[in-house]
């Protein structure tokens, strides 16, 4: 029953995005007060109601293990924990879909309700817009993977028990990305509503801000907490591998990261108003193509979803239709949108204009290394783009972007010269040169490694450099938002290049009691013990570590056997000091009795994450702080407009 | 070193590829004596792909066959190959697939002018924008 209840909710959602669809496009024609244009915003909350009663529907039916659903047999089982049931509601296709579309809707819900800044006939557009989006999404969902599928027989017990997928990460790390990509589907909403309304003002930017931000930080934190499962999980030390499914968020990452600049320039200067439509555009096209890339299987082989292309070509026709339709409006529409305030190179636009354009040169990259594999595979033709391509290629765009960044918070808005932070510019080139120099004196390191560690030092002084002469006190909170994230790219860079260039690895195979060295580290193998678990064996390594002679550390990685289905795992152990991590794997036994190890020491390889959150970080402080002044810039319009009242009832 | 290596190779040539149970090649998870031989292999592995996984290196995976493919990349360097040399003899015996960098060839080409023709647009916009003196 309460299925079935789901999935009527659903059908009454998608017919409520027509009705959302036909209500804004009578409202461009006639005028926002005319006929069905009024329904609008009551069917945008309607509709994030009903979205959310059948996603709370799905929860329900794997709370309660309901057999007779096909998604629950294929996915639960009802010996998991609550906690696993529940994330397995979204851990699959048809119920990932059902959350993307559900917190679509739910957006859309908010934005129809709270959301006043902007022309009435403006925000019909772009609930009309969000309501076509979130129709495509309902058709998908309706007519190609029905979340709420009965099957004749109920299963006597699920199927879903791997333990290896019973991780609270795994659990939480897809719906992340997710909140970021319809964060940015938000975005794109309101794009198209300005461009068919030609109402493209600062009033436009700052009701998309929040959103591109809220994306923005979601994608940062998915994206960071991704990198360290993968780092810790997979047993070998890598942590970024330019793999598609990688490249899937880090392409929305970079779209959203051009796009919140370039929002925030429309917000303040009025200026840009053409790139913040395009950009808006092109981020929600990253995070579809994101979604397709994923969900169709075009990943695992082209000839495997061109043989079973149902679902894949659902999604590619949804991907056709908004990503050619926007651009075709944008087209139709970017001559008539004048560009905006001018400014000069030596400004603040300026050096954003130039990092904005970095920006979409590296996912310009990212995309061709990523899509040009499947493109040459549809003919037969196997190519493997890899870091080789990628790091070199993307660096080339990367390197002077990072230049600019350490630059261009200390110019002034609209007109400066460089002559201006003339002491600034020298200290930043002092402290690249001085870094090369003392980083060049190592042995063995590379040479994008070593600009790497040379750039993060001068962006992490630079960073802060726009504090100075002002008071702290009264800083506003989104200029420490900006300071933080800065810092955090600076802090992450210094991890990935002193990763790739002080890493040590040490491949041993040791006796009981033999010890070997790895860096500053000395490890002694001291036992071996068998440790079984409910569904898996292992063999445990018991190790001392000691760093330069210091006091030992235990550490016990063990190496697992699963049995049903047999499997086995690695169990790494990392050892983390503020300067870096040891990372301990425990490998097999060798023909001659002795214990093959792994182990590396990874200088400073935590501050990659650290800076992850740091950028995550920073993008709250800034939302917190836009969101505060547009609420005080709001009731103070509000009070003015009061005034006016009484002088004019005075009269 | 190079007798020693000429030996493994003898040794183990033949059996090494041969899938299934057998234990794995000595050399997939014994680095090499030479700190220099064996970050040039190192180098080379992080640049091959694992055939068997979806997207890892073989310098990143567990898989037997990435294993006898280190072992193959090892034994070679050690035996004092060039890593280009390595790198072509794999792409030879399993096809440009194996390799994570494309080389410029008529079926890779766009992979390296679309990046200039990036560089062009970007000086074109920038151009645009900011040239000839224009506020």
């Amino acid at each position: 029953m309460i299925a079935e209840l789901g999935h009527a909710a659903l059908w009454m959602a998608a017919a409520l995005a027509v009705l959302q669809l036909v209500a804004g496009a009578l409202g461009i024609r006639d005028g926002e007060r005319e006929g069905i244009a009024i329904l609008s915003r009551p069917a945008a909350i309607l509709q994030g109601a009903l979205a959310a009663f059948a996603f709370a529907a799905l929860l329900w039916v794997f709370a309660i293990t309901d057999l007779s659903v096909k998604l629950v047999a294929a996915n639960s089982h009802s010996m998991k924990p609550m906690i696993f049931k529940l994330s397995g509601a979204w851990g699959n296709h048809e119920g990932s879909m059902l959350l993307w579309v559900t917190v679509m809707a739910l957006a859309g819900a908010l934005i129809a309700a709270v959301e006043r800044r902007l022309p009435e006939r403006t925000m019909q557009a772009t609930l009309a817009a969000q309501g076509f989006v979130a129709l495509g999404f309902y058709a998908f969902l309706l007519l190609s993977s029905n979340p709420f599928e009965r099957l004749p027989i109920p299963a006597a017990e699920g199927q879903g028990l791997n333990p290896l997928l019973q991780d609270i990460g795994l659990a939480f790390h897809p719906p992340t990305l997710y909140f970021g990509y319809v964060g940015l589907s938000v975005a794109f909403s309101f794009a198209v509503g300005a461009m068919l309304t030609r109402a493209v003002t600062p009033d436009f930017a700052r009701a998309m801000r929040p959103w591109v931000l809220g994306a923005w930080v979601l994608l940062t934190l998915g994206i960071t907490a991704g990198s360290y499962w993968a780092y810790y999980e997979l047993g070998w030390g890598g942590w970024w591998f330019w793999d598609p499914v990688e490249n899937a968020s880090l392409m929305p990452w970079l779209a959203a990261t051009a796009l919140l600049h370039s929002v925030s320039v429309l917000a303040s200067r009025d200026a840009l108003r053409v790139w913040t439509i395009m950009l808006g555009v092109i981020a929600f096209s990253m995070s579809m193509l994101g979604t397709f890339l994923v969900r169709s299987g075009v990943l695992t082989s082209v000839h495997a979803f061109a043989v079973d292309p149902e679902r894949g070509s659902f999604i590619l026709a949804l991907l056709a239709i908004y990503i050619g339709g926007a651009l075709l409006l944008f087209a139709l529409r970017a001559n008539s949108i004048s560009e905006g305030e001018r400014f000069s190179v030596a400004s603040r636009e300026g050096a954003l204009v130039f990092n904005n354009v970095m920006l979409s040169a590296i996912l310009a990259v990212v995309l061709l290394g990523t899509l040009y594999p499947l493109l040459t595979e549809a003919f037969d033709v196997r190519v493997s783009v890899g870091p080789p391509y990628f790091n070199p290629v993307s660096a080339i765009f990367a390197l002077p972007m990072l230049a600019v960044m350490a630059v261009g918070p200390l110019l002034r808005w609209r007109r400066d010269s460089f002559g201006r932070i003339s002491k600034e510019l020298a200290l930043i080139a002092a402290i690249i040169v001085a870094g090369l120099i003392f980083f060049a004196l190592f042995e063995g390191v590379a040479i994008l490694p070593l600009l790497g560690l040379a750039l993060a030092i001068a962006l992490g002084v630079a960073s802060f450099l726009p504090l100075r002469g002002r008071n702290l006190r009264r800083l506003p909170v989104s200029v420490w938002g900006m300071v933080m994230a800065h810092f955090g790219i600076a802090v992450a860079l210094f991890g990935m290049a002193s990763e790739s260039a002080f890493s040590n690895e040490k491949l041993a195979a040791l006796e009981v009691g033999q010890s070997t060295q790895v860096g500053p580290w000395e490890v002694t193998l001291d036992g071996i013990e068998p440790v079984a678990g409910p569904n898996w064996t292992a063999i445990e390594g018991r190790m001392l570590a000691s760093y330069k002679g210091g006091e030992p550390s235990e550490i016990a990685p063990q190496s697992r056997n699963f049995w049903a289905p047999p499997q086995q795992t690695t169990e790494s152990v990392l050892l983390t000091r503020w300067n870096g991590q040891l990372y301990a794997v425990m490998g097999s036994e060798a023909d001659d009795g002795r214990w093959q190890l792994r182990l590396w020491w990874k200088p400073f390889v935590t501050l990659i994450w650290y800076g992850g959150v740091l950028m995550a970080l920073g993008g709250v402080l800034a939302i917190i702080g836009r969101v505060r002044r547009d609420l005080k810039r709001r009731s103070i319009r509000r009070k003015i407009e009061v005034r006016r009242a009484d002088m004019e009832e005075l009269r | 070193m190079r007798l020693l290596a000429a030996f493994l190779l003898a040794v183990i040539a033949a059996p090494a590829l041969a899938q299934g149970s057998a234990p794995p090649a000595p050399y997939a998870y014994r680095q090499l004596d030479d700190p220099a031989q064996e970050a040039a292999a190192q180098e080379l592995m992080e640049t091959l792909r694992c055939l068997k996984c979806q997207s890892q290196s073989i310098a990143d995976s567990d898989a037997p066959m990435a294993g006898d493919m280190r072992h193959q990349v090892r034994i070679r360097i050690a035996a004092g190959e060039q890593p280009e040399d390595v790198r072509a003899w794999l792409m030879q015996r399993y096809g440009d697939y194996v390799s994570y960098a494309p080389v410029v060839s008529a079926r890779t080409w766009p992979l390296f002018v679309l990046p200039i023709v990036f560089l062009l647009t970007i000086a074109a916009v920038l151009w645009r924008r900011f040239g000839k003196g224009k506020v």
